[in-house]
């Protein structure tokens, strides 16, 4: 399900820039209006003015320090096994012991040395292959394109849990084979995305411009595109941060990823379904998963509508 | 984005102007479209099912490339280690699949026993994994059909409530309500939702499609609640459905969602437009200007999420599945992936990126319908 | 008809006194689109509402209709028939809408629904004001085709915008806004979309409306070529104000506003030869930028210190002219513009 969130953001995003756009060919006097409400809408919604962006940094700012911190926070050792099994929440355990008599808010703790860094990890990797096919493709179009879309075509056909469970599959389940296989998933929606960005710039004047001036294509690329292509793909960052938690604790909830014992959230909720009536084994891990998510999810939002609004529709979802 | 194609407005990703090949992709359809070829809506059809057979035939490269992919013995990864020490088999295995041949003719091989409906043997159950596939779809597509409905239902109904509402409260509120939606995970609200309305309160039954030891109803569309109304059994269908509730729920949770935001961005769109004002000018109640002249133009975008959605729902059934013991697709997958069992994760993978292209394929078609300007230019 | 209600409801079919239009600002604070602005339309009248683009022209009948842009207030009178739209509740204004007022946009293009037939859009309001059947609507809906002069009337009912040209979405646009037969029709720009040959077909279906029908107009445009062939009286506005108003003959042969000199200078005259256009310099104030003073002053050719202090109020010339400068430009001078094409030349 994450899935689909991956590959319909840019679906949509590529479909949606292609369409015509009746509204766009109106007359100097409604055009004006449009122009002016849009400049008044974006002075509005300053990103960091919103109380949604603010509550997502903030979260974030808990969640790194917690990562930094975490050995010096946490109020035990999260692999040790030393206290009776499911105790409940109490003034010693805040987030009661686990199956095997661990220390849980230690646990999640540490979980934020998992997630984090290897969901940012992923992200960047998947932004930079992504950005990079998809402004060579876009810029150089050709066979290049051909072929580097039509392989995102083929990745995004996949749901991405499926694919990435079938890569995990033929790898062997681990967490640097997760964290490939979210990477193979993620980064045609980088690709799709800037390759439309790029198509539209290539047929901008500064581009053409510095083109006439003897540019070269990949001079052009670097110092033409770049900058213009660095929001956006920043805000998709920023929204595949949620989704990149989401997967990867998913693949480790479902065995493929972090192993035993690791402190990871996934894998921490799996073990709470074995015993329901130590409801708070589960409860607090995926309650730190959802909090994370929602963070980078309410940063993401706001980043995006702070874009303008034709970048930002390219990459809605 | 893409500047070309703007005037037929209905190049949506999967193929971009010029760059498939399209010509020969639908063979023996010569004959049938002669007529029709002058007709530009047919064309596109016709175009679009051509790039959705490319599309699978990439699939399936994509998928022998995966098996061959995998380090170490094809033999051993396809038959599991304890065949290997009986040679027939694995000779057997090796003639059948043309183990020894180069690659291509290996492809070719792996391509014509796909299209007999060979999709190789199950390592966990030994049996075809065609058939064990046509055990498990249906249960998924029972849960994913709810889910949708559930999730159209609610995630179109409150991004039209945002929409209207832009900015002021409810907006917000919703806002934040679809944030949350897409950043639960959903294996952990399946097991926190079975825990506080099944395990505790008692409400609702969860885990599986019937209780244990109930007789599931004749197979006619292999749907329980569907063949259970079709054969007059109704504690069947109270029960079946009343187990479907829960994970239809926490299915449709993240795509509720996804589903309001793409509501609300497209109906935005929609009310910006000259004609909606138009339509306010006429003094039409705000109902109808936002039914007929908002929400018709935005139910284009609104329909590729839905169809995308449905068909990521079927394998996204993955995660909910597992935790509610459904026995559909996810779980099958699941287990599969988990024993390395390739051919049957292969098959789930194929499967769902064939729905995928004809879900696309359908929502190509419904774009016709609603548009006239595709239908008619 | 007409005449017996305008006799029961006297004065003018539409009384604007002293509108103001605040839209909110970047940082909320409200910005006057439209300050005080006064006009009158008569029935059986066509007024011409004239100014560059942002000059409040579209936000009037916006405003009049009750589709301001969200956040936008308006304060004032707007009498239709006597009745004031501003103190209706919204569901008035709604029966008023497209029933006695009716509104032609400016780009048919975008102003026709692309999914919805032709006489879906024609009818649908036709059978919510007025109540009729769906034979009936139709019915009343082929007649409108062909009273604009669409071919095949009955046909063109069942196709799309898409499949007319632009001249004639406009006219099925105009046919749409003629559905409740309605006493007022605003008509914003509705020629500046088309190429010069549909303009002139537009405008006589106008003229032939108001003949045939009695139907008022209020012409919206920045062309000043389209008010004189069609106008009875024309209002010049620039940044929210009206500044200069009277018959069309006399604004139009005697402007007595700068501005209204200045764009009738910039208007291309196929008799005068060789001279030269004079575009006005500069360009009009943003929303909520005027200056102090006439909002016109830093662009006029004949300003003095004083353009700067106070603002100027409409002061009557004649009975029915009026202008908002009391510098008279044409005081000792045939023409601003020789002078200043001879000082260009020199």
């Amino acid at each position: 399900m994450n899935a689909t969130r991956i590959f319909l953001g840019d679906r949509l995003g590529a479909g949606r820039g292609n369409r015509s756009d009746p509204g766009r060919t109106g007359a100097p006097d409604a055009a004006d209006e449009r122009a002016a409400r849009r400049r008044r809408r974006r002075a509005n919604k300053s990103p960091w003015r919103s109380p949604l962006a603010v509550t997502g940094l903030v979260i974030i700012g808990v969640f790194l320090v917690a990562a930094v911190f975490a050995s010096v926070i946490s109020p035990e050792d999260p692999l040790a096994q030393k206290w009776p099994k499911y105790q409940a929440p109490s003034a010693e355990h805040w987030f009661g012991t686990d199956q095997l008599g661990r220390d849980i808010l230690s646990r999640v703790i540490h979980g934020t040395r998992v997630s984090l860094p290897l969901a940012l990890l992923l992200v960047v990797l998947a932004m930079v292959i992504g950005t990079v096919l998809g402004a060579v493709a876009g810029y150089f179009g050709g066979w290049i394109d051909m072929v580097v879309m039509r392989c995102a075509d083929l990745v995004l056909a996949f749901p991405a849990i499926i694919l990435a469970m079938a890569v995990v599959a033929a790898l062997g389940p681990n967490l640097t084979n997760a964290v490939l296989a979210v990477v193979v998933v993620s980064w045609p929606t980088y690709a799709r995305v800037v390759r439309g960005l790029v198509l539209s710039l290539r047929q901008s004047d500064f581009v053409q411009a510095d083109r006439l001036l003897g540019a070269s294509g990949w001079r052009v690329l670097a110092v033409d595109l770049r900058p213009n292509l660095a929001g956006p793909v920043a805000v998709l960052a920023a929204l595949d941060l949620g989704n990149a938690v989401l997967l990867l604790s998913g693949l480790s909830f479902l065995g493929l990823g972090a192993q035993p014992p690791a402190a990871e959230w996934g894998a921490m909720v799996n073990a709470g379904s074995a015993n329901f009536d130590a409801w708070w084994v589960a409860v607090f891990p995926g309650a730190a998963i959802l909090l994370s998510v929602l963070a980078f999810n309410f940063l993401g939002d706001t980043l995006r509508d702070a874009l303008d609004p034709r970048t930002a529709r390219a990459i809605r979802g | 984005m893409s500047t070309s194609s703007a005037d037929t407005g209905v190049d949506r990703g999967t193929s971009r102007p010029g760059s498939a090949p399209v010509k020969g992709a639908a063979p023996g359809r010569g004959t049938a479209s002669a007529k029709r070829r002058s007709h530009p809506f047919a064309r596109f059809v016709l175009v679009r099912l051509g790039v959705g057979v490319l599309l699978c035939l990439g699939i399936t490269i994509l998928a022998f490339g995966l098996t061959h992919a995998v380090p170490g013995d094809p033999v051993a990864a396809n038959l599991g280690q304890r065949a290997l020490n009986d040679p027939a088999a694995v000779a057997a295995f090796k003639a059948k699949n043309g183990l020894d041949d180069s690659l291509p003719s290996q492809y070719w091989t792996y391509l014509t026993n796909l299209l007999h409906g060979d999709m190789g043997t199950s390592q966990q159950t030994h049996r075809p994994v065609w058939d064990d596939l046509g055990d498990k779809i249906p249960a998924s597509l029972e849960l994913a059909l709810a889910a949708i409905v559930l999730a159209l239902v609610i995630g179109v109904g409150l991004g039209i409530v945002a929409a209207v509402t832009r900015g002021r409260w409810p907006d917000r509120i919703i806002r934040v309500v679809s944030l949350a939606g897409v950043s639960v995970p959903v294996f952990w609200l399946a097991q926190v939702a079975f825990y506080v309305f099944s395990f505790k309160l008692g409400w609702i039954q969860a885990g599986g499609r019937l209780s244990p030891g109930a007789i599931p109803p004749d197979d006619i569309t292999g749907l329980y609640t569907v063949d259970s109304l079709l054969t007059g059994e109704w504690g069947t269908f109270g029960e079946a459905f009343s187990r479907m509730v829960l994970p239809a729920c926490v299915l449709a949770a993240f795509n509720i969602g996804v589903l309001t935001r793409f509501t609300r961005a497209a109906v935005l769109e929609a009310l910006g437009n000259d004609y909606v004002r138009a339509a306010r000018a006429k003094g039409l109640p705000e109902s109808t200007v936002i039914r007929r002249h908002a929400l018709r133009p935005a139910l284009t975008s609104i329909l590729t999420v839905a169809g995308l959605t449905f068909g990521g729902m079927l394998a996204g059934t993955v995660l909910v599945e597992n935790v509610l013991s459904w026995p559909g697709l996810g779980q099958y997958a699941y287990k599969s992936a988990l024993n390395l069992d390739l051919p049957s994760i292969m098959g789930v993978c194929l499967f769902v990126a064939v729905v995928y292209v004809v879900i696309n394929l359908l929502v190509d078609l419904l774009y016709g319908v609603i548009d006239p300007r595709i239908r008619l230019s | 008809m007409n005449d017996t209600i305008s006799a029961r409801a006297g004065g003018p079919l539409l009384d604007i006194r002293d509108l103001v239009v605040e839209l909110p600002g970047p940082d909320g604070t409200p910005l006057r689109a439209l300050d005080g602005v006064n006009l009158t339309v008569e029935r059986g009248e066509i007024v011409g509402l004239a100014g560059e683009s942002g000059s409040g022209k579209t936000m009037t009948a916006l405003a009049l209709l009750g589709l301001l842009p969200q956040g936008g207030t308006a304060r004032g009178e707007m009498r239709v028939e006597g009745r004031d739209v501003l103190s209706m509740t919204p569901r008035q204004v709604r029966d008023l809408r497209g029933n006695k007022v009716a509104m032609v946009f400016q780009d048919p293009m975008t102003s026709l629904h692309p999914m919805l037939s032709v006489g879906k859009q024609l009818t649908e309001h036709l059978r919510h004001h007025k109540k009729l059947g769906k034979k009936a609507a139709n019915a009343r809906a082929a007649e409108l085709l062909a009273t604009v002069r669409i071919p095949d009337p009955e046909q063109a009912l069942k196709r799309y915008p898409h499949q007319f040209s632009g001249g004639m979405r406009q006219r099925i646009a105009i046919a749409v806004a003629l559905a409740c037969d309605p006493d007022l029709l605003l008509a914003d720009e509705p020629t500046t979309a088309l190429d010069v040959t549909v303009q002139a077909g537009i405008l006589r279906l106008l003229d032939r409306l108001r003949r045939e029908n009695g139907l008022s107009v209020l012409i919206i445009t920045h062309d000043l070529g389209v008010m004189s062939a069609l106008a009875d009286r024309v209002s010049v506005m620039y940044a929210g104000r009206i500044a200069e108003t009277g018959p069309r003959a006399e604004v139009l042969r005697t402007p007595r506003h700068p501005y209204t000199r200045g764009l009738l200078d910039a208007l291309p005259h196929p008799g005068a030869g060789t001279t030269a256009l004079l575009p006005i310099p500069g360009s009009p104030p943003k929303l909520g930028l005027a200056p102090s003073g006439c909002a016109f002053h830093p662009r006029c050719p004949f300003a003095v210190d004083a353009c700067a202090g106070d603002r100027p109020e409409l002061l009557p010339l004649t009975e029915a002219h009026a202008t908002a400068c009391p510098v008279d430009p044409l005081a000792d001078r045939t023409s601003p513009e020789t002078e200043t094409t001879e000082a260009g030349a020199r």
